[in-house]
């Protein structure tokens, strides 16, 4: 059985300078609660993997706003000058990777692989410095595998071994993301019994699940 | 009828029924209200779902929203799914249709649509995979900006992907892309072939028969 942590508790086990992976996409499918955290008890240096940084004032947006981060490894920044602007600066190194590669990167770190094989990005930018790998007259790029020291994922409901349903697309990159880092920290909405969520529709399995915090935020 | 409506009604002629289709952010979300209901296009959004449609007025979910973070409604039979999933339907053969926006094409039909370099690196999202990997591209975009052609003889911005776009559709033109250049297939409403090729910069190939957009 795994109660559920304070999100002061949780948070105050990750050190500054750690990797961490935050699922959402544009917020939507973000731990805030834990996100807030990060910021309350002043995180710095850390270097974060996620799909964007959101907006101004809001998820991610937020540990950017307070200068916590010092990498990110995102597809997207087009929502946050905040985040253009300190890049620019040279305050925040930002490595831009296409969207479905992130993806792929990240599920290869959880699923043991040593990288994926794509044809997302030849001959790109996105393609710079990295090896073109020819499989059957086909051109791919060799994309490396991520990992994390932790991963702060959001569900909308955990039982009590930590098994996880995920709600519309508010999962996007979470269950891939529990997948990839040495300690998983989930934020749900609700809290049920062990059984309550039918097997077929746990989308993580609760082996994968190191603590879990009850969300202060709304939906 | 303004310049994104004649866009919007162009393409959604070219959406074939019973498809799976990407639409990107901005103009090319608008395809969808042109689109016969009956046609059952399923309509995707990258970041988790298939069967977006209707837009829920008064029952916005903070769970349910696109690419572009605004919510959105599906309909019955949607299925919602993670991001590897998502990018998978993209670059595995089972897209049939994306459509881009565009900042610009160029002759060979190579589409830039994610940064302007110096001025904004918004990032590419999900473009490059989907230039990349459905089975076609359709480019909508005004057919200048601030006066400039976006038509190219070769693109000043970095190239999305090495893929030749199917169908670059603006108010002004209805161009296809062929090995041999750009072909000018349709012209917009009320505009000349005069007034389109003073508007572009790539060379473009005329047919004889150059009809209006039906719209």
């Amino acid at each position: 059985m795994k109660h559920p942590l304070s999100v002061t508790e949780a948070i105050a086990l990750i050190p500054d300078g750690s990797t961490i992976m935050i699922g959402g996409f544009m917020g939507v499918g973000s731990p805030l609660s834990l996100i807030k955290e990060l910021v309350r008890q002043g995180k710095k240096s850390l270097c974060v993997i996620a799909n964007d940084t959101a907006q101004e004032g809001a998820a991610i947006g937020l540990l950017i706003d307070a200068h916590s981060v010092k990498k990110v490894i995102v597809s997207h920044i087009g929502t946050n000058p905040e985040t253009q602007r300190q890049m620019i600066a040279k305050e925040l190194e930002v490595e831009l990777s296409p969207q479905g590669t992130l993806a792929e990167r990240v599920r290869a770190g959880g699923y043991g692989l040593g990288g994926i094989l794509t044809p997302t990005g030849v001959n790109t930018l996105a393609g710079e410095g990295k090896q073109l790998v020819e499989v059957d007259g086909e051109k791919f790029l060799l994309e490396r595998p991520l990992k994390a020291d932790f991963a702060l994922i959001k569900a909308q409901q955990s039982d009590y071994y930590g098994n996880l349903k995920y709600r519309l697309t508010a999962q996007n990159f979470n269950p891939l993301m529990a997948m990839a880092a040495k300690h998983v920290i989930v934020e749900v909405e609700e809290m049920l019994p062990v059984g309550c969520i039918p097997p077929d529709d746990v989308h993580t399995p609760g082996v994968l699940v190191d603590m879990i915090v009850k969300s202060e935020a709304k939906a | 009828m303004n310049a994104k409506e004649i866009i919007a009604r162009r393409i959604a002629q070219e959406v074939a029924p019973g498809s799976l289709v990407n639409l990107g952010i901005g103009l090319p979300t608008m395809v969808a209200q042109y689109v016969d209901k009956d046609n059952y296009v399923f309509f995707q959004s990258e970041n988790g779902v298939i069967g977006v449609g209707g837009f829920p007025e008064g029952m916005e979910n903070p769970s349910l929203t696109d690419a572009g973070g605004s919510f959105i409604g599906v309909l019955p039979g949607a299925a919602a799914f993670d991001s590897a999933f998502s990018f998978g339907l993209i670059r595995g053969g089972h897209l049939d249709m994306t459509i881009l926006g565009g900042l610009q094409v160029d002759e060979q039909g190579h589409l830039a649509n994610w940064i302007i370099p110096g001025k904004m690196v918004p990032g590419m999202g999900g473009a490059m995979d989907l230039v990349a990997g459905a089975k076609r591209v359709i480019v909508a975009m005004t057919h200048t900006a601030k006066g400039n052609a976006k038509l190219v003889k070769s693109l000043a911005f970095p190239i999305t992907a090495e893929r030749r776009v199917d169908l670059i559709v603006t108010e002004k033109a209805v161009i296809e892309p062929t090995e041999e250049g750009l072909l000018l297939k349709e012209l917009g409403p009320g505009c000349t072939l005069d007034e389109v090729l003073s508007l572009t910069d790539a060379t473009l190939i005329i047919p004889d028969d150059l009809p209006y957009m039906q719209i």
